[in-house]
């Protein structure tokens, strides 16, 4: 019995954490830019938006099926959103407009 | 200079700018950068203040202008865009050009609070400098247009500015036999049309970058370029003072939007993009050439630059949800004020005349 627990618990971690991978990317803003320009999910993922930076930042985006609205993020804070719908476009902070970064939904 | 090559990457969106290779080196390196980042799930630091070596780099001058994808640089386009935008035949009045609120000998802005526009109409704001603005994505103090080139049929249009209908132009510049030549040569497959005019003003206006001043002479290594004092003030300016969290690289702009607590019903870039945060937000301008652009702010309601150090010194005038968190009481002493503008007036070029175009003239020959 003793000698299951192991591969099992290793299977369970590794199920566990290859879930948190597929569901949930971050980005960071890091001097006035988002940590990578285009970024593909899966519908229901979640993004983790995370400001890096001494700076305040707005991240949002317009783009039909993915528009979202985060409230300004003061340094070091960081937010959480779920892509529902499938969709594609652009994620910009609006603060500084050449923060902007490419975002599928599939 | 490869930071400055970054720069002009990334403030005019990298799809459209020509350097496309430099854009793509810059964005594996960001990219990478963010993976490095997310692994290590630093947690937020204060950015410690850095040594003024240090500094100095942060603001070197770039090696070229970008020029969009779809309007290249020629000399042709520039000449002719140069006397366009002297030209007050661009005017429904046939009185007011470009040049009336963006005067050569004032680093191209106008020296009142609010520009007159036509039959003397005040405009809402006040005329910016045009240097520097290849750089730019955003156009405009609430960022409404987009680049060099679509901030010309507006003014040219609108009633309050030049009061011009694009067609009438057309009819008056094709009557203009220079123009026609100069049209032709510039844009051999279709002559004048509103979109030529367009492209020749911002080509010329592109070529509008600030001189080299006693500042970038002092990064360049010669440390009598500047006064003691300025030194101290572009210390201040990068640490205590917190200037540099938005004036940042070598034109001093992030070209981005925020409120810093002026007193005035203006909402700004909120009427563009939708959001609190947006709220009596307008451009940051570059500090290039300040000293020679007075009155100061999008409403020209500041009139020296030691007034606008102590408008940021008592972290603004009003306190709104929108003021931007990086606009503080800073605790600057009258001394360190002084230094501060000692600083900035480091930042314009010997003064050099502006030959003004000569205007092409009007057919006098029988038809
Ligand atoms: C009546 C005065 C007036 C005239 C004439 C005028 N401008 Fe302006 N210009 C302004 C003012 C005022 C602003 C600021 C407007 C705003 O931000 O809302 C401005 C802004 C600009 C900007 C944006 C600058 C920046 O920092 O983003 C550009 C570019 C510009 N003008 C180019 C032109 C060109 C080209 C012409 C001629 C076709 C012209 N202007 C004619 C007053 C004028
Ligand atoms: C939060 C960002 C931010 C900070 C911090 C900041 N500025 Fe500004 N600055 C701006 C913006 C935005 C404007 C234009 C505001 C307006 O007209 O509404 C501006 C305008 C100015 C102007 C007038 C420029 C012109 O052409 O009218 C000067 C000069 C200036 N700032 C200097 C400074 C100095 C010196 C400091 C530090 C003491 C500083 N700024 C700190 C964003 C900032
Ligand atoms: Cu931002």
């Amino acid at each position: 019995m003793h000698r299951y627990v192991l591969p099992v618990l290793v299977a369970a971690v590794a199920a566990v954490s290859t879930y948190a991978l597929a569901a949930s990317s971050t980005v960071v803003q890091s001097d006035k830019k988002f940590s990578t320009t285009e970024m593909t999910i899966s519908k229901g993922d979640v993004v983790v938006f995370k400001n890096d930076d001494p700076f305040t930042h707005n991240v949002y985006s317009q783009s039909p099926g993915i528009a979202f609205e985060l409230k300004v993020q003061k340094p070091g804070e960081s937010s959480d959103i779920k892509f529902d719908r499938e969709g594609t476009g652009e994620v910009r902070c609006a603060i500084h407009p050449q923060m902007k970064m490419k975002l599928t939904v599939k | 200079m490869e930071m400055i090559r970054r720069d002009a990457a990334f403030s005019a969106g990298t799809w459209f700018k020509t350097a496309p290779a430099v854009a793509l080196t810059v964005l594996l390196f960001t990219g990478g950068l963010g993976i490095a980042l997310v692994c290590a799930q630093t947690p937020p630091q204060p950015k410690p203040w850095k040594t003024l070596a240090e500094y100095k780099k942060d603001y070197g001058r770039p090696a070229s202008v970008p020029y969009l994808a779809d309007n290249p640089y020629s000399p042709e386009k520039a000449r002719l865009g140069e006397m366009l935008f002297f030209d007050p035949r661009l005017s429904g009045s046939n009185a007011i050009s470009c040049a009336s609120c963006h005067l050569p000998g004032i680093a191209w802005s106008d020296g009142v609070p609010k520009s007159f526009g036509h039959a003397g109409t005040v405009h809402v704001r006040n005329s910016p400098t045009l240097l520097n603005l290849a750089w730019t994505e955003q156009t405009a103090w609430d960022g409404r247009t987009i680049e060099l080139e679509g901030h010309v049929k507006g003014p040219i249009a609108n009633p309050r500015v030049m009061n011009q209908p694009h067609d009438q132009l057309i009819t008056e510049l094709s009557a203009i036999g220079g123009y026609r030549t100069l049209f032709k040569a510039a844009f051999p497959s279709d002559g004048i049309t509103i979109d030529n005019v367009v492209k020749a003003i911002a080509v010329f206006e592109r070529g509008l970058v600030s001189g080299e001043a006693p500042f970038d002479r002092w990064i360049a290594g010669n440390e009598r370029a500047i006064s003691e004092p300025a030194k101290r003030g572009f210390l201040l300016f990068n640490t205590k003072a917190n200037c540099a969290a938005c004036h940042s690289g070598w034109s001093f702009t992030d070209s981005s939007f925020y409120d810093i607590g002026l007193a005035d019903a203006d909402e700004g870039r909120i009427k563009i993009l939708n959001l609190p945060s947006m709220s009596h937000a307008f451009k940051t301008p570059t500090l290039r050439e300040i000293g020679r652009t007075a009155p100061y702010m999008h409403d020209g309601s500041i009139p020296d630059l030691t007034r606008v150090v102590e408008h940021y010194n008592r972290g603004g005038d009003v306190k709104r949800e929108s003021l931007s968190t990086d606009v503080r009481p800073l605790n600057l002493s009258k001394a360190e004020i002084a230094d501060i503008v000692e600083f900035m007036l480091t930042l314009s070029a010997p003064a050099k005349p502006y030959p003004v175009p000569v205007l092409p003239m009007i057919d006098h020959a029988a038809r």
